[in-house]
C-alpha cells in the first residue's frame, strides 16, 4: 500500500502580532516537565456531514498525540468559556486564560469538490495574544489520521523547538499462540497503534525489523525455508528478497543513515562477524574479525562509526569502532552485561539493554561511555529503538511464565512517561519508522 | 450434562499429557533400555541414543553427560551411514534476542564439531540456531531454562521407516 502525500501550506499569519519578551516554549530538556495546558475545542467541520465527523476524530487524534508524549495537558472541553465558530477570527484570549490554557489549538475541516480532506489549524499563544503558527493541510481520505498526527507535529515542533515524531509506523513483531509454539508475524502499525496490517503471514519465524532512515523499506531476518537469512522488505510494493546469499546464516541487521547500506552479522561456525553490504552493488565487507559473538550493530547518524555488541572479553559490552572496522574500543563499564546498542538520530546518545541482578533494563549512554542512565528496569525489558527526533524510545517487555510474553513500551529519554502501546495480542522487536514524507 | 462429560473428557486428556511429559512439555531425554522401537528407526535415536545435549548458563562447552550423549549418537550415526542430521541449537529466554542466536549456533556448532570428531561424515551434518525462540520447559524458573539451553540431534533422512 503506497502512502499518499500530505499537501502542506503555510497559512499567513494575519493578525497583529504583539511580540513579547518571551516566546511561549517547552523547555524539554529538563527531567521532569510539567505538562503545558493546552486547549483544543473540536475543529469546526465546514460542509456538514463527513467534516463534521472528520473534524471531530482529527481534533482526538491531535489531542491524544499531545497527551501521549507527556509535554501537554490538554484541557477537558468542557470547560471552555468560548465557543470557537469562526476559524478567520482571533480568539477571545481572556476567556482562554480563564481556564489558564496557555496555548489553544483552533481549526478547521472541509470537504473539497475532489473528494480530499482539507484542514486547517492555527496555534495561539493566550499569554501572548497572538498567532503562533498556522498550516493547512490536504490529503485523501484514506490517509486522514496523518492530518491529525501532522497538526501534532506541528504543534510540537512549534512549543518545544523539536521536530515532533507523530507521523510515524512503527514495524514489530505480532505475537500469538502458545509459548512453544509462537506464531510470528512482521507487523506494522501508526505510532498511536491505529491502521495494523499484518505485512508476513506467520507461516515462517521473523525477528528483528528495522526501518529504513529514508525510504519504506524494512530489513529483517526470516527462517523462511529453513534457512535463517536477512531480508527486505518494501512496504510500497509487497516485494521481499534476500539481502545476500553466504554459506551460513545471515542475521542481526540494520540499514545505514543514507538507507542505501545494510550491517549486519553473518555466523562462521560458532563466532558471529559483522559485516555492511552495498545495496546498490551489493558489495560486502568485513568489518569485526574475532573469535567472538559480535553483533547488533548500529550508525551514528553521520555514518562514521558503528556501534555493536561483542563477547571478545568474555561477556556481552558495547563496543564502537569507526565504520570501515578499525579502531574498536569498549564503552560499557558498568556491573553488568550490555547489549543491543542503537544509536540516537541526533547522535547524541546511544540506548540498550543492560543485564544486572538477574533483571533486564533499558537505559542510554553518551558514545563515549559516559552518563550512563537507566531509564526502566524490571524482569525483562530488552530491544529498544529511537522515535525520529531521538527524545522518545520504543522496547519491549516480556512478562514472566508460561503464559507470559512481551508488549510494547515508550519512555522518554528523561526516564519519565512511561507508556504501553495497545497492540491486540503480544508484540516485540520494535522498530520506529523516520517521520513520513 | 453434555457440557460437563465433554469438559471431563479434556481434563482427562490434559492428565495424560502431564503423566507422559512432566507437564512441562519435557521430552525424554535420556536413553530407556526397556523401550521398545526397530533399530535405526528415528524412534530408536530418540529413545535408545538421545537426541539432546543441555548446556550451563551462557556456555557452548559439553558437559561429561553431553559428551557421553554425543559419543552414543555418533557411534549410531556410523553404524546408520545414510542418515543425515539437523543439530538444532537453543537458548534459554534470559538473555537478548541477537546474542542468543549467535549462542545458539555456538552450541550447535561445539555439537556438530564432537559429532564430526567421532567419524561422522561433516557431508550428513547441518545446523541451525533458534536462539529463544522454541522453548520446550515454559516457566519462569532455572528448571525450565535448563531444559531450553540445549542442543537437539534431528534425523532429517535417511533413517530407516518406522
Amino acid at each position: 500500500m503506497p502512502f499518499g502525500r500530505v499537501v502542506i501550506v503555510f497559512l499567513l499569519m494575519v493578525f497583529g502580532q504583539s511580540f513579547s519578551a518571551q516566546a511561549l516554549e517547552i523547555d524539554v530538556t529538563q527531567g521532569r516537565v510539567k505538562p503545558l495546558p493546552i486547549a483544543l475545542p473540536n475543529f469546526i467541520g465546514g460542509g456538514g456531514g463527513a467534516a463534521q465527523k472528520y473534524s471531530h476524530d482529527i481534533t482526538g487524534i491531535i489531542g491524544n498525540d499531545l497527551q501521549s508524549s507527556g509535554l501537554f495537558q490538554p484541557l477537558p472541553q468542557n470547560s471552555y468559556v468560548e465557543k470557537i465558530t469562526n476559524f478567520s477570527r482571533q480568539p477571545r484570549f481572556s476567556d482562554w486564560r480563564i481556564i489558564q490554557a496557555q496555548a489553544l489549538v483552533t481549526g478547521r475541516v472541509v470537504m473539497q469538490p475532489n473528494g480530499r480532506i482539507r484542514a486547517e489549524f492555527r496555534l495561539w499563544d493566550i499569554y501572548g495574544q497572538k498567532q503562533i503558527t498556522g498550516l493547512q493541510f490536504v490529503a485523501t481520505k484514506r490517509n486522514w489520521r496523518r492530518i491529525g498526527h501532522l497538526i501534532a507535529d506541528a504543534i510540537y515542533k512549534s512549543l518545544t523547538g523539536e521536530d515532533g515524531y507523530f507521523d510515524t509506523r512503527v514495524v514489530y513483531i505480532a505475537e500469538s499462540g502458545p509459548k512453544n509454539k509462537r506464531v510470528k508475524k512482521l507487523t506494522i502499525m501508526d505510532q498511536d497503534g491505529f491502521n495494523v496490517r499484518a505485512l508476513t503471514d506467520g507461516r515462517s519465524l521473523v525477528l528483528t525489523p528495522r526501518f529504513s532512515p529514508t525510504s519504506q523499506e524494512i530489513t529483517y531476518m526470516s527462517y523462511a525455508g529453513g534457512k535463517p537469512r536477512v531480508y527486505l522488505f518494501n512496504l510500497q510494493t509487497g516485494q521481499r528478497e534476500v539481502v545476500g546469499v553466504f554459506p551460513n546464516m545471515s542475521f542481526s541487521p540494520r540499514f545505514g543513515p543514507r538507507g542505501r547500506k545494510v550491517v549486519m552479522s553473518l555466523q562462521q561456525g560458532g563466532n558471529s562477524n559483522i559485516y555492511s553490504l552495498d545495496l546498490q552493488t551489493r558489495g560486502v565487507r568485513q568489518l569485526t574479525n574475532t573469535q567472538a559473538i559480535n553483533t547488533a550493530p548500529s550508525y551514528s547518524p553521520d555514518g562514521k562509526n558503528i556501534v555493536f555488541e561483542s563477547d571478545r572479553e568474555g561477556q556481552q559490552q558495547i563496543y564502537v569502532m569507526s565504520s570501515n572496522g578499525t579502531g574498536a574500543r569498549r564503552i560499557s563499564f558498568g556491573k553488568g552485561r550490555y547489549s543491543t546498542p542503537v544509536w540516537s538520530p541526533r547522535g547524541d546518545l546511544i540506548a540498550f539493554t543492560k543485564q544486572s541482578r538477574g533483571g533486564f533494563s533499558i537505559g542510554v549512554m553518551r558514545p563515549d561511555g559516559s552518563g550512563e542512565r537507566i531509564l526502566t528496569s524490571g524482569y525483562h525489558n530488552e530491544g529498544p529503538t529511537w522515535a525520529p527526533n531521538g527524545r522518545v524510545l520504543m522496547f519491549f517487555r516480556e512478562s514472566r511464565g508460561a503464559r507470559g510474553g512481551p508488549k510494547l513500551y515508550s519512555v522518554d529519554i528523561t526516564g519519565y512517561n512511561e507508556r504501553k502501546i495497545k497492540t491486540r495480542g503480544f508484540a516485540s522487536d520494535p522498530a520506529w519508522s523516520p517521520l513520513l514524507k | 450434562m453434555l457440557r460437563k462429560l465433554a469438559n471431563l473428557k479434556v481434563a482427562a486428556v490434559c492428565l495424560g499429557l502431564v503423566a507422559l511429559t512432566g507437564c512441562t512439555g519435557k521430552k525424554p531425554e535420556v536413553a530407556n533400555p526397556n523401550a521398545q522401537a526397530k533399530p535405526g528407526t528415528e524412534r530408536d535415536f530418540t529413545l535408545n541414543v538421545g537426541d539432546r545435549i543441555h548446556f550451563i548458563v551462557d556456555q557452548s562447552t559439553l558437559t561429561p553427560q553431553a559428551t557421553d550423549t554425543l559419543r552414543k549418537q555418533a557411534a549410531w550415526l556410523r553404524q546408520y551411514p545414510n542418515v543425515t542430521i539437523q543439530v538444532e541449537g537453543h537458548a534459554d529466554e534470559r538473555g537478548t534476542r541477537e546474542y542468543n542466536i549467535s549462542l545458539s549456533a555456538r552450541r550447535a556448532t561445539t555439537a556438530r564439531q564432537f559429532l564430526v570428531s567421532q567419524g561422522v561424515n561433516p557431508s550428513r551434518l547441518s545446523t541451525i540456531a533458534y536462539g529463544k525462540e522454541r522453548p520446550i520447559a515454559l516457566c519462569d524458573a532455572e528448571n525450565c531454562w535448563n531444559q531450553n539451553r540445549r542442543a537437539v540431534t534431528v534425523i532429517t533422512g535417511g533413517a530407516i521407516p518406522g
